[in-house]
């Protein structure tokens, strides 16, 4: 069974685009937790670099610059939600999805369909003002509820031919390169000055991230230690039972490269091997050696050209 | 404007009158509706109402309408009072429309092989071979089944009890039918028991049909055809339709983009290599189906698709050439199609057709246009027609000037007394015009899908009821045998 390249293209980047705003909604969620502890930049005594750490790690740095002068935790909130202006802001990566779902209706069931286009016509109807009435944290359960009703109307409706392999895989790519990216969070974001390493302020960051990824409890019922930076790379690179962590996403992504299959897909296998064989190889010890965040852009580098790899293999070039 | 002697299809040749639609008997096949809404306060009324658009909004049944700027999505109003037809005024539409088709039909095959007819001297050559429409490309080709026109829409208008006249036959992109089909879910959804009432043909098997028709006329030699949908794309106004009906056959919705032509055959690109198509059901127009034969700087289409079409490589629904069956000029002949073909006389009767070439008919035009309607020879979709009765003196001068330009552009018909029915609008229920398109479909059969698209003009008095002119649309019942009394 194949499928046009242009209906796996839609699928896929449709598949990346609900995975993302659900993951923009989630680093944002760390960023407010951070910004609420006692030095965080709400409370005037720090840097507010939780807020930087949001334009860095979503790519949305030069254009948020290009138009506002503050990096206020408001003016953030808002280019990284509704702004229709900023491409990667919540707003258009849903609209982003909902087109692609517009021009691939053929391939969606009907309950994925009404699953996407109700969450565009809603969050096309917020306003800033409503959202802040609403509560931003209200805002982003939503967000990542409605992900998670597309995701499982698809898993429980779509047929399991090459079209689900492509959405599926689209998710994973997608879902891998934002745990990175939410990792990398805590490189962003300063400690404040004398606060050290370990320090308690430390520790509750690292435990505001474990809940962004909806991972804090887990947590506790994989390593029953309290927090630890080590054990949370651990569960967030290394652990395969996490469905969020790198090794879980690429152990999906390189199965469904397997079931896509086919001559074309030979080198998008090879990639997806060799980053698979660095997640299940690897030493926590070794990334803390080499450096967390250096071991994070390396690995989004490679995701992504793979990703450029199965465009160009089975998907529409670019 | 107001019509003088209205058919009102719930209250009969009086109209809805000055007690609305309250009062007074109905027509037998309006019973169950009149005792519906009776039964319905005002409440579940506009509960009901809301819960349709929603509906629709969220299934995104939706349109675009071209303007000026910027194209807009938009939903085309719905209205929850159903049309009903009788099993006996089925019949005759039924027969009439397959009639109809079953001439055209006849006249294409007739005119891109032995031009009998022109022989004949029944109908000008001239009409023929100066239409824009007409396709030398196609002279001598045989197609399988010698099927041209796969889908076609009828558009009929009503104006007494057993007097219906075709406003004109659709017989190149006929759109509107998924709207039939949605709206009929809709209705069964918001009002299930009116269903279980009332003994309602259904209209469902369409797609299914449409279907086995298209697998029928692949290329001979073919045992699993591959049948895709080529849309323009989802900037057309139809978009939609095209989503929903690949969706309901199951076949591969594609773009000029996905497909090419190699050795008179073509071939959609998908994630494993080419894979040959074999039927094409295409919703774009001749003219941008293939730069190398039309219009060369058309991105929709494909390259080299006329010529794999002429080599008998991939079939095409409809076939390529059918618009010169279908512009408002040709229209005039249809009659003398179904005479000359079929021996037959015409069941449903044509409207009086003013034939501005004529320099008598154009003068009688010229001195009438407050009281015609008159439209472009190739127009469609309700845009840049003139409604005399309704239309201002300006409007009218600047019409006589267009016409005075070039009258063979353009045809004119008597204003109809349109039926109408029962609509909710502001105010509450009020009469409004109505037409019906009823779809047919022909391969190795001919059917007629038991009611088709009402379009309902919503405006108090319009006679317009184009959706891209703010029509809206209703469901459309075709009662069994029997059913209807009260």
């Amino acid at each position: 069974m194949t499928v046009l390249s242009r209906s796996a293209d839609h699928l896929y980047w449709m598949a990346r685009q609900v995975e993302r705003a659900e993951n923009t909604a989630r680093i944002l969620e760390v960023s407010n937790r951070m910004a609420l502890l006692p030095t965080g930049g709400t409370q005037g005594g720090a840097s507010g670099s939780e807020w930087h750490a949001v334009l860095q790690i979503t790519g949305g740095a030069q254009g948020f610059h290009d138009r506002f002068s503050g990096t206020t935790a408001e003016a953030v909130t808002r280019y990284m939600t509704l702004d229709p202006e900023n491409p990667s802001s919540i707003y258009s990566t849903v609209r982003a999805a909902r087109e692609n779902a517009r021009a691939e209706r053929v391939a969606l069931t009907t309950e994925m369909w009404e699953a996407l286009n109700s969450t565009w016509l809603e969050i096309d109807a917020l306003t800033p003002a409503r959202l802040a009435s609403r509560g931003h944290r209200n805002f982003f359960d939503w967000i990542k509820e409605r992900s998670h009703l597309f995701r499982g109307t698809a898993i429980a409706t779509m047929l399991r031919d090459e079209r689900y392999h492509f959405l599926r895989l689209g998710t994973f790519m997608e879902r891998a390169d934002n745990t990175a990216r939410i990792l990398d969070v805590k490189y962003h974001v300063l400690l404040p000055h004398g606060v050290e390493v370990g320090s308690a302020i430390d520790y509750m960051q690292w435990g505001a991230l474990l809940r962004s990824v909806s991972a804090y409890r887990t947590y506790y019922h994989a390593y029953k230690e309290p927090i630890a930076p080590a054990h949370v790379a651990d569960m967030l690179i290394f652990n395969d039972a996490f469905p969020r962590s790198l090794h879980g996403c690429v152990d999906d992504v390189l199965e469904l490269l397997g079931f896509i299959g086919g001559p074309r897909g030979a080198e998008a296998r090879r990639l997806a091997g060799e980053l698979h064989a660095r997640l299940h190889y690897g030493r926590t010890e070794a990334v803390f050696k080499q450096g967390l965040h250096e071991f994070l852009t390396d690995f989004i580098t490679d995701n992504n050209a793979l990703s450029k790899e199965i465009q160009s293999a089975y998907l529409v070039a670019e | 404007m107001t019509i003088k002697s209205t058919f009102d299809e719930m209250m009969g040749p009086g109209g809805a009158g000055e007690g609305g639609y309250a009062e007074g008997p109905v027509r037998d096949a309006y019973g169950a509706v009149r005792h519906w809404l009776d039964a319905m306060s005002q409440r579940q009324v506009s509960a009901k109402r809301k819960e349709a658009e929603t509906l629709f909004r969220r299934m995104g049944i939706t349109f675009l309408v071209y303007g000026t700027g910027e194209s807009t999505e938009r939903l085309i109003p719905f209205d929850i009072i159903p049309r009903v037809i009788t099993a006996d005024e089925w019949t005759m539409i039924e027969n009439g429309c397959l009639q109809r088709v079953r001439a055209i039909n006849a006249f294409l095959s007739d005119i891109y092989h032995d031009q009998e007819i022109i022989a004949a001297g029944r109908i000008p050559s001239a009409d023929v071979y100066a239409n824009p429409r007409y396709r030398p490309e196609m002279i001598g080709i045989d197609i399988p089944g010698n099927t041209y026109i796969h889908i076609t829409g009828i558009d009929l208008v009503r104006t007494a009890e057993r007097e219906f006249y075709v406003l004109e036959d659709n017989l190149r992109n006929p759109s509107g039918v998924s709207y039939m089909l949605e709206n009929r879910e809709v209705m069964m959804r918001l009002f299930p028991q009116l269903f279980a009432d009332n003994s309602i043909a259904p209209v469902t098997d369409y797609p299914a049909n449409l279907l086995r028709n298209l697998q029928a006329v692949a290329p001979p030699g073919i045992s699993r055809p591959t049948v895709a949908l080529l849309t323009p794309g989802i900037f057309n106004s139809a978009y939609f339709e095209h989503v929903f009906l690949a969706d309901e056959m199951g076949i591969e919705l594609v773009e000029g983009q996905d497909l090419f032509v190699l050795d008179d055959q073509v071939f959609m690109r998908t994630t494993h290599g080419p894979v040959r198509v074999d039927v094409i059901y295409r919703r774009i127009d001749d003219n941008y189906l293939d730069p190398l034969a039309f219009i060369p700087d058309s991105l929709l289409g494909v390259p080299g698709l006329l010529s794999a079409y002429r080599a008998g490589g991939v079939t095409l629904a409809n076939a390529i050439g059918t618009g010169v069956a279908d512009d408002k000029a040709m229209y005039i002949h249809v009659p003398e199609m179904i005479r000359f073909y079929l021996g037959e006389e015409p069941i449903l009767a044509n409207v009086r057709t003013h034939d501005l070439r004529q320099a008598d008919e154009c003068a009688y035009v010229l001195d009438h246009l407050g009281e015609l309607v008159v439209k472009e020879v190739g127009g469609a979709g309700g845009y840049g027609m003139l409604v005399g009765p309704a239309a201002s003196r300006d409007e009218i001068e600047c019409y006589r000037a267009r016409i005075l330009d070039d009258p063979a552009n353009f045809i004119a018909q008597p204003t109809l007394a349109l039926s109408t029915c029962p609509t909710f609008v502001d105010a509450g229920i009020a009469p409004r015009h109505v037409d019906l398109r009823p779809f047919v479909l022909s391969g190795t059969t001919q059917t007629v899908v038991p009611g088709g698209l009402t379009r309902v003009a919503l405006g108090e008095g319009s006679l317009v009821v184009n959706t891209s002119q703010g029509g809206g649309t209703k469901d459309t019942w075709v009662l069994r045998d029997g059913a209807g009394a009260p």
